[in-house]
C-alpha cells in the first residue's frame, strides 16, 4: 500500500504591506506615478550630448582654479558670507527664544500662540532664497538683506525646536514648581530651561555651519556673499574663477562643520 | 566644584571660578565677534535704503495681495515639474546613496583607500548647495528639469550617505558574525545582516531629504533648472508681484503639505 | 574529525591570548570548553571559523586546513560548521523563518537569498527543524518578539540547517534562567546525537558542563590545563583553572526555580537584554530613524 504523500508545506516571506488590496493600490500608484513623472519630463538629448562634449572643457577649467585675477571680489564675498553668517545666528539664537516660548502651547496665550506659530511656518517654509529676495526688496543689495534673511530662517529653525522641546518638557516638574508657588519666569527659568539647554546649544552652533552654506547661495539674489561672486563668474563663462570659488566653499564649509562638531563636543 | 570654602562657611555658586571665567570670555568673545560682523555689514550697506524700508515693505504687500488667481491654471505644470524634481531627484540618489554608503562605512568597506574615496564623493556633495549644484549643471547640458533632477541628487546623496554610514557603523556585529559564520558572502551579509538593522533609518532619512527637496526644488527654476522657480523669477523680473505672491501661496501648500507626510511617515517607523 | 595544532592567537603586540593549543575533537564527540574570562574560550571557538584570524598553527577540519583557505573555499567551509551563540546573534527584524533559512546562505546565489526563494527541500528540512526544537508555532512571527530560550532554540535551528559536521557553540545559555539553560543544553545534547555531530561548547556554568557533557576542557591564560572526565572536577582543578575559590559553591543546588511551567520570558534580567535602549537616529533635531537596538554592543570582541 503506497504511504501517503505528506503534504508539502510551502513558504513565503511576509510581504512588507499585510493588506493585499493596500499592497496593490500602493505598487500601482507608485508605476503610476513614476511613468507619469518621466514622461513629463522633456529632455532634449541632443542638448545634452552637446552640452557633455562642451563640460570636458568646462570641467579641466573647473579643475584649474583661478584665484588670482578675482582675488578681491572673492575675498570680499568670504568676508561678507562669514559676517553674515556670524551675526545671524547669533540674532537668529537670541530671537528664537522669544518666538519658542510664544509657540509653545503650554506656556504661551493663544492668540500669541497663533502669531509665532505662523511666523514660524513662514520662516520655514520658503527656501532660503525666496525670503533674500524679499528682503532685498526692503533693505537694498548687500548683506544687510542676507543676515536679515538668515536670521529669519534661523529663528524658524530653532523656535520651531524649541517650543516642540517645551511641550515636550515633563510636566511634573513644571507642577513640582508652581506647587512651589513659583511664577511663571521663574518656572520658565529653573523648570523649563535645565532641560532644553543642552541640546538647544548643540542645535545653535549646528545652525551656525548651515548658515554659513546658505550665505554662499542668496548671493545669487543679490543678498550678499559669494554666492553673487560665483554667479557672476560662471554668467562670464569664467570657469577658472567659478571653480576656486567653488573649491574655496568646500573648504569653508568643511572648516565650518569641523569647528562646529569640535565646539558641540566640547559642550558636553 | 561648585562649593567653595570661604572663611570657613561653605558656599554654593552654579558654576566654580574656572566655569564662570570660561562663559564670561564665551560671551564677551560672541559679542566681540558679532560686532565685527554687524560693523562690517553695516559699512556695505546703503543706510539710505534701509530707512526707506517700511514704504518699501508697505508698497510691496499692497502690490501683492489680492493674489492673480487667474494665473493659477498656467502653474500646475511648474508645479507638478518642481514634486518631480524633488522626487525623482531623491529617489536616483537614495540609489547612488546605497553603493557609497558602503564603501564609506569602516565595517564594510573593502579598502581604506576606497573609503576616502567615498568619504570625498559625500564631503564634496554635502558642502554644495543644491542650488550651486544646478548652477553648474545648467551651465554643463542646459536649462530644463533634467538639470534639476541632477542638482538636486548631487546634494542628496552626501546628505543621505552621511547619515547612512553613520548607521551601519554603529550596528549590532554579532548579527554579521552569525550570517559569515553560516558560510555567507559579504553581499549575502549586507542583505541579511546589515540592511534590516539600518532600515528605519535608511527610510526615514529618504523621507526626511525629500522633503527638504521640495523645499530646495522651488527655487532651481530661479537658474534655469525647471519648476516652478522660473515663473517666479519672470514675474519678480516684471514686477508682477500679485502674480509672485499667488506663486508663493502655491509654494506654501506645497511645503506644509510634504512636511505633513514626511512627518507622519517618520512618525510611523519610529 | 576537528584538529587544532599549537594555536597562537595575538593581538597586536600584547600578550597572546591562546599560547598554542592542542585540541583534537573526533566525530560526533561533545567537547565543554571551561575557563575564566580572558582565558581565550570565546577567542578560540572563533579561530576555528576564522571569524578570528589565527596568528599562527592550524586548524584541520576533516583533513582540509581552514586558516590557509582563500575566501570562496572558506565560506564554503563554514557551511559545514555551525555556530551558535551567546547572545543569539538572530536578525531581529527578520521573521523566525527567515533566521532559520539564513543558515543556507552558503548554499544559495545572491538573488535567490534576496528573493528568499530557497528550494522546497531547504523549507521542509527548515520546517522539520522548528518542530524539532518546538518552536514551530512562531513561524512567522519577528524574532525580537520571542524569548530568550525560544531565540535560542532558533539559533539552534538555524545552525542545523548548515547539514554541519561540528557545532561550535559560544556560551548557549548565559543570559537564560536555570531552567531554560537546562532545556537548551538537554536539546543540544539530543540534537548532536541524532545528527552524530561533534560539537565544542564554550560554558561558564561548571556544574551545567559537567550534567551534561562527557568530555571537558580547561582554558586558562591560554592554555589547556585539563581534559577529561567531568569527575576529575575536583576542587584542586577548579583553583588551577578558575584561581582560589570557596568551591562548595558550585556544587549547592540552583533548583529553586519560579513555580510557573511555562518558560515565561526565560531570560534572567539583564539590563540591556530586557530593555530596548532607544537609540533614536536625529537629524537637525529631526527624529528620523532608529538604530538597531544597541544592547549587545558590550563584549564583542574583548574576550
Amino acid at each position: 500500500m503506497a504511504a501517503e504523500p505528506t503534504p508539502v508545506r510551502r513558504w513565503s516571506p511576509p510581504p512588507l504591506i499585510g493588506n493585499p488590496v493596500l499592497r496593490w493600490l500602493a505598487l500601482l500608484g507608485v508605476v503610476a506615478y513614476l511613468v507619469l513623472a518621466t514622461g513629463s519630463i522633456e529632455i532634449n538629448w541632443v542638448r545634452v550630448a552637446r552640452g557633455l562634449e562642451r563640460s570636458q572643457r568646462l570641467i579641466s577649467e573647473f579643475l584649474r582654479p583661478d584665484f588670482v585675477s578675482r582675488w578681491s571680489h572673492i575675498q570680499r564675498g568670504i568676508l561678507e558670507s562669514l559676517a553674515m553668517a556670524v551675526s545671524s545666528t547669533l540674532i537668529g539664537t537670541l530671537l528664537c527664544i522669544p518666538f519658542g516660548l510664544g509657540a509653545a502651547r503650554n506656556v504661551s496665550t493663544p492668540v500669541v500662540y497663533m502669531l509665532c506659530r505662523v511666523v514660524i511656518v513662514l520662516a520655514r517654509s520658503f527656501q532660503e532664497v525666496i525670503i533674500a529676495i524679499f528682503f532685498v526688496v526692503m533693505v537694498g543689495f548687500g548683506p544687510l538683506a542676507g543676515m536679515l534673511t538668515l536670521s529669519l530662517a534661523t529663528v524658524g529653525f530653532l523656535a520651531k525646536l524649541l517650543a516642540e522641546a517645551i511641550e515636550n518638557t515633563d510636566p511634573t516638574q513644571i507642577e513640582a514648581m508652581r506647587a512651589t508657588g513659583a511664577n511663571w519666569l521663574q518656572i520658565i527659568v529653573y523648570g523649563v530651561v535645565p532641560q532644553v539647554f543642552p541640546r538647544f546649544v548643540g542645535l545653535a552652533v549646528y545652525r551656525l555651519d548651515q548658515n554659513f552654506r546658505n550665505s554662499a547661495v542668496i548671493g545669487i539674489v543679490g543678498a550678499g556673499g559669494i554666492g553673487a561672486v560665483l554667479t557672476t563668474a560662471m554668467s562670464r563663462y569664467d570657469y577658472s574663477v567659478a571653480g576656486a570659488i567653488l573649491m574655496t566653499i568646500v573648504l569653508l564649509v568643511l572648516l565650518a562643520e569641523y569647528a562646529s562638531g569640535i565646539i558641540r563636543a566640547r559642550l558636553q | 566644584m561648585p562649593v567653595n570654602v570661604i572663611d570657613g562657611r561653605r558656599e554654593w555658586r552654579l558654576r566654580d571660578r574656572r566655569g564662570t571665567l570660561l562663559r564670561w570670555l564665551g560671551t564677551f568673545a560672541a559679542v566681540l565677534l558679532f560686532g565685527i560682523s554687524m560693523q562690517y555689514i553695516s559699512s556695505l550697506t546703503i543706510w539710505e535704503f534701509v530707512a526707506d524700508s517700511g514704504r518699501q515693505i508697505g508698497d510691496l504687500f499692497g502690490r501683492m495681495f489680492p493674489p492673480q488667481w487667474s494665473y493659477a491654471p498656467r502653474l500646475w505644470g511648474p508645479l507638478w515639474d518642481t514634486v518631480n524634481i524633488a522626487t525623482i531627484g531623491t529617489l536616483v540618489a537614495v540609489i547612488v546613496a546605497v553603493p557609497i554608503t558602503f564603501l564609506a562605512a569602516r565595517n564594510t568597506t573593502p579598502h581604506a583607500v576606497v573609503r576616502l574615496a567615498a568619504l570625498l564623493v559625500i564631503v564634496v556633495s554635502r558642502s554644495v548647495n543644491s542650488l550651486i549644484w544646478a548652477l553648474i549643471i545648467v551651465a554643463l547640458i542646459g536649462p530644463g528639469v533634467l538639470s534639476g533632477i541632477i542638482a538636486i541628487s548631487l546634494r542628496a546623496v552626501g546628505f543621505i550617505s552621511k547619515l547612512l554610514y553613520e548607521a551601519v557603523e554603529e550596528i549590532n556585529q554579532e548579527q554579521v558574525e552569525a550570517m559569515l559564520a553560516t558560510g555567507a558572502s559579504k553581499l549575502q551579509v549586507i542583505a541579511y545582516a546589515i540592511l534590516p538593522q539600518i532600515r528605519p533609518t535608511f527610510v526615514g532619512v529618504s523621507v526626511f531629504r525629500w522633503d527638504i527637496n521640495i523645499r530646495e526644488a522651488t527655487v532651481l527654476g530661479l537658474v534655469g533648472a525647471g519648476g516652478i522657480g522660473f515663473q517666479l523669477n519672470s514675474a519678480i523680473n516684471l514686477l508682477l508681484w500679485d502674480r509672485a505672491s499667488l506663486i508663493f501661496a502655491m509654494i506654501l501648500v506645497l511645503v506644509v503639505l510634504s512636511e505633513a507626510i514626511s512627518a507622519r511617515i517618520r512618525q510611523a517607523i519610529t | 574529525m576537528l584538529e587544532i595544532r599549537q594555536l597562537v592567537k595575538r593581538y597586536g603586540r600584547g600578550e597572546p591570548v591562546l599560547r598554542g593549543v592542542d585540541l583534537t575533537i573526533a566525530d560526533g564527540q561533545v567537547l565543554a570548553l571551561i575557563g575564566p574570562s580572558g582565558a581565550g574560550k570565546s577567542t578560540l571557538i572563533r579561530c576555528i571559523n576564522r571569524l578570528v584570524e589565527p596568528t599562527s598553527g592550524d586548524v584541520v577540519l576533516n583533513g582540509v586546513s581552514i586558516p590557509s583557505l582563500r575566501p570562496q573555499a572558506l565560506r564554503n567551509a563554514r557551511r559545514r560548521m555551525g555556530m551558535i551563540f551567546q547572545e543569539y546573534a538572530l536578525i531581529d527584524r527578520l521573521t523566525v523563518m527567515e533566521n532559520v533559512l539564513s543558515g543556507q546562505l552558503g548554499y544559495v546565489g545572491f538573488w535567490r537569498s534576496w528573493l528568499r526563494r530557497f528550494p522546497q527541500e531547504t523549507i521542509d528540512h527548515a520546517f522539520e527543524l522548528l518542530d524539532r526544537v518546538g518552536i514551530a508555532e512562531h513561524v512567522d512571527k519577528r524574532a525580537d518578539q520571542l524569548s530568550g530560550g525560544q531565540r535560542q532554540r532558533v539559533g539552534i535551528a538555524r545552525a542545523l540547517l548548515q547539514n554541519p559536521d561540528i557545532l561550535l557553540i559560544d556560551e548557549p545559555t548565559s543570559g537564560l534562567d536555570p531552567k531554560t539553560s537546562r532545556q537548551i543544553m538537554r536539546l543540544i545534547m539530543e540534537v548532536a546525537a541524532e545528527r552524530g555531530l561533534a560539537a565544542i561548547i564554550n560554558i561558564h556554568d561548571v556544574q551545567l558542563a559537567s550534567l551534561f557533557v562527557r568530555r571537558i576542557v580547561g582554558l586558562r591564560n591560554g592554555d589547556v590545563v585539563f581534559d577529561g572526565d567531568p569527575r576529575a572536577l575536583e576542587d584542586s582543578v577548579l583553583t588551577e583553572i578558575y584561581g582560589e575559590e570557596d568551591w562548595s559553591q558550585t556544587s549547592s543546588s540552583e533548583d529553586g526555580d519560579a513555580g510557573d511551567g511555562d518558560a515565561g520570558d526565560g531570560r534572567r534580567a539583564r539590563g540591556s537584554m530586557t530593555q530596548r535602549v532607544p537609540g533614536q537616529v536625529e537629524v537637525e533635531g529631526v527624529t528620523v530613524g532608529r538604530h538597531h537596538d544597541a544592547s549587545s554592543k558590550a563584549d564583542q570582541h574583548g574576550r
